[in-house]
């Protein structure tokens, strides 16, 4: 994905201001900053679901803005599920399946469902299901269209520990894929282990793009003290 | 920042300057019709509405255009500022259509003894009131003004494309209920003007007074948009 | 090609939805027997037979069970963010909007279809063939009313005041159309010749076609962000 000054206003007051970004397959990347700072924005104009004010996002070549295609390469987990809750968890993937125009649909929904290890409750209303097993769907149903890049916007938020054990391995599966994985969050021990970037937005701007670095109470520390500025 | 305040500001007054000149232009028109030119045949004095009346629904309706005609615009330019028109257009297009809805029953009752009649211009303007009513119901009900813009783009938009089939129903639906008092022209379909045939000393005047209320329009138009401009300008400091 | 896939996939999920509770659709089919009886009830019973009453009846009816049926499709849309879902996928917002329309037109036609022998039973209208002309004159209607409303109604279920904006917005809309029905319900009732009724007719399948062309262009602006 190429993010290229960016910029996105809401009214006159500036989200993005310029933001260039680049990622790569195989990255897992933290995106971190302070609340207001732009993560979320960030993110869903790399989904292609905001119009930037100025600057393109083009994934895999291709205009997120004009090109439908290019949505195809992307899958979003946001902390708000997509789910129909009158539907079971398979007619939602079903659904998916169908929208992203997957061939043999039934079959790949099978197999998502068995990685989700939603099986048992494959034909209960999702009305119905519990957060960890939301969580675990919502994965499903975004990574069904095999994705190049996984966006998650803040997914750790309301995770018991072995639900958010579950979303690591899982993000971790992902960029041994060879897909490329963008994490917001306000907390960066939930995946640091996992990732190999750090990137921090403040006031709509990018104020650090670095690799990850080994010590993360070192990291803690500058960057409390980076927000206090 | 304050060089766009100016600018503004400046666009207010030219556009104070061109009303008091269309105002002008009005009150002679009032003095010219009511004065100077004789009291026409079937209707006598309160003919004389029509002077006012024809082109305020001919100010309207160009409003009403210009609101859809901004939003086409608005969408291939993405211009804010187009917006601010759309605003100040549907605004002054609701001015000018309050004035037909409220002359037009002063008019109706001593030519057709009735308050109302389903005459084409006050049915015409009484739906594009309607609609610009919508119009700003949905504006004021939209908090981000980018969404605004957009949504009311498309509203706008919509109207324009709807205009010829009000046309078009008003038009069929008159010529099912004859007016209700003899001595009425029957309109023709599209143009509200309804004296074709009217002798060239009535016909001046009218056609004076369309061009001023085209000026009028532009006049309010412009001190709107400025007034407009400026209200957004402030904002912008505000948040900057 | 995806794009149909796509919609018919759209329509397909709300229908479905729907008819897991079906409460949208049981309490329109009652909102519209409610609006003919209301009609019955509302009038001087010797002065104006039911039969003179009909076919206005039956525009004013049809006109407001569709308002009704309209704003389900967006709210459906607004639980758990399921909008965005749509708005992923790789295909044309266009797409979206054929989906909603088609799902929107399938519910009101339920309605309709509901909602007419009752009509024709309450109001006394002779029961001949010409009833099949009117029932394809509302079908057209339908056609015409869900098309601009569902693009009306995916602006207005932003706004915290959606029930009242949608009827306040759409119905200027929608009179051009109900006149032109209503008038050829009247000649059709009539039995008069179908010179009188056609071109009637022909006006409002213009206005489905200028505006099914129109919501198809302006909808994508609408699901911008």
């Amino acid at each position: 994905m190429h993010v290229e000054r960016l910029e996105r206003r809401f009214g006159v007051v500036p989200a993005l201001r310029g933001i260039d970004l680049t990622v790569g397959a195989g990255e897992l990347i933290l995106i971190l900053g302070p609340n207001g700072a732009g993560k979320s924005t960030l993110l869903r104009c790399a989904a292609g679901l905001a119009r930037p004010y100025r600057g393109t996002v083009r994934i895999g070549g291709r205009d997120v803005q004009t090109d439908p295609a290019a949505r195809g390469l992307i899958g979003l987990v946001s902390h708000q599920s997509l789910l129909y809750e009158d539907l079971t968890a398979r007619e939602n993937l079903r659904f998916a399946a169908a929208l992203h125009g997957i061939a043999g649909a039934e079959q790949r929904v099978r197999d998502a469902l068995d990685t989700a290890g939603l099986t048992a409750v494959a034909d209960r209303r999702t009305g119905t299901f519990s957060r960890g097993m939301i969580q675990r769907l919502t994965i499903a149903r975004a990574t069904l269209h095999a994705p190049v890049l996984l966006l998650l916007d803040e997914p750790f938020t309301g995770l018991d520990a072995p639900a958010a054990q579950l979303l690591r391995r899982r993000m971790a599966a992902e960029r041994a894929a060879g897909r490329a994985v963008l994490c917001v969050t306000h907390e960066p021990a939930e995946a640091w282990h996992e990732a190999t970037r750090i990137v921090v937005l403040i006031a709509g701007k990018v104020v650090i793009d670095q690799p990850r670095p080994a010590d993360l109470e070192r990291f803690r520390r500058d960057y409390q003290e980076l927000l206090r500025q | 920042m304050n060089a766009a305040v100016d600018r503004a500001t400046a666009i207010i007054r030219r556009g104070r300057v061109i009303t008091v000149v269309a105002l002008m232009m009005l009150a002679g028109i009032y003095v010219l019709s009511l004065g100077l030119t004789p009291a026409e045949r079937a209707q006598g004095l309160a003919f004389k509405i029509l002077y006012v009346h024809a082109p305020s629904a001919w100010a309207a309706e160009m409003a009403f255009v210009l609101v859809g005609v901004v939003g086409i615009l608005y969408f291939w330019l993405n211009d804010p500022r187009l917006d601010l028109f759309a605003e100040a257009s549907a605004e002054v297009g609701m001015v000018f259509g309050t004035l037909i809805l409220t002359t037009g029953p002063i008019w109706a009752r001593p030519i057709w003894g009735v308050w109302w009649a389903w005459d084409p211009r006050l049915t015409f303007t009484l739906l594009l009131y309607l609609l610009f009513a919508g119009y700003f119901a949905l504006r004021s009900a939209l908090h981000d003004p980018v969404e605004r813009a957009r949504f009311g783009a498309v509203i706008g938009i919509m109207g324009l494309v709807l205009v010829p089939f009000i046309h078009l129903t008003v038009y069929l639906f008159q010529s099912q209920h004859p007016l209700p008092v003899l001595g009425r022209p029957p309109c023709p379909p599209g143009h509200p003007d309804c004296a074709p045939s009217l002798p060239w000393v009535l016909l001046k005047p009218l056609l004076l007074s369309f061009a001023t209320f085209t000026l009028l329009y532009i006049g309010f138009v412009t001190t709107r948009y400025g007034i407009g401009l400026r209200r957004q300008l402030a904002e912008e400091a505000e948040h900057a | 090609m995806s794009a149909v896939r796509a919609a018919l996939a759209i329509a397909g999920k709300d229908l479905r939805i729907e008819w897991r509770h079906r409460t949208a659709l049981v309490s329109a089919v009652v909102f519209a027997v409610l609006v003919l009886l209301v009609f019955i009830f509302a009038r001087d019973p010797g002065t104006l037979a039911p039969r003179d009453l009909a076919p206005s009846v039956l525009w004013v009816t049809l006109a407001l069970a569709t308002l009704l049926a309209l704003n389900r499709a967006f709210l459906l849309e607004r639980e758990h963010g399921a909008l965005d879902g749509l708005l992923l996928a790789p295909v044309s917002r266009a797409s979206l909007f054929w989906g909603k329309w088609l799902a929107n037109l399938a519910f009101v036609l339920v309605v309709d279809a509901i909602a007419f022998p009752l009509w024709v039973m309450f109001f006394g209208v002779d029961p001949t063939a010409a009833l099949w002309l009117v029932a394809g004159v509302a079908v057209l209607a339908a056609i015409g009313f869900t098309a601009v409303g569902t693009t009306i109604s995916a602006m207005t279920v932003r706004t915290r005041f959606a029930e009242l904006l949608l009827p306040v917005l759409l119905l200027p809309f929608l009179l051009p159309p109900i006149t032109a029905a209503a008038g050829a319900t009247v000649r059709i009732l009539e039995h008069r010749p179908a010179g009188e009724w056609l071109g009637w007719i022909k006006l409002l399948a213009l206005y489905d076609l200028v505006f099914l062309v129109l919501a198809t262009g302006l909808f994508p602006r609408v699901m911008d962000e």
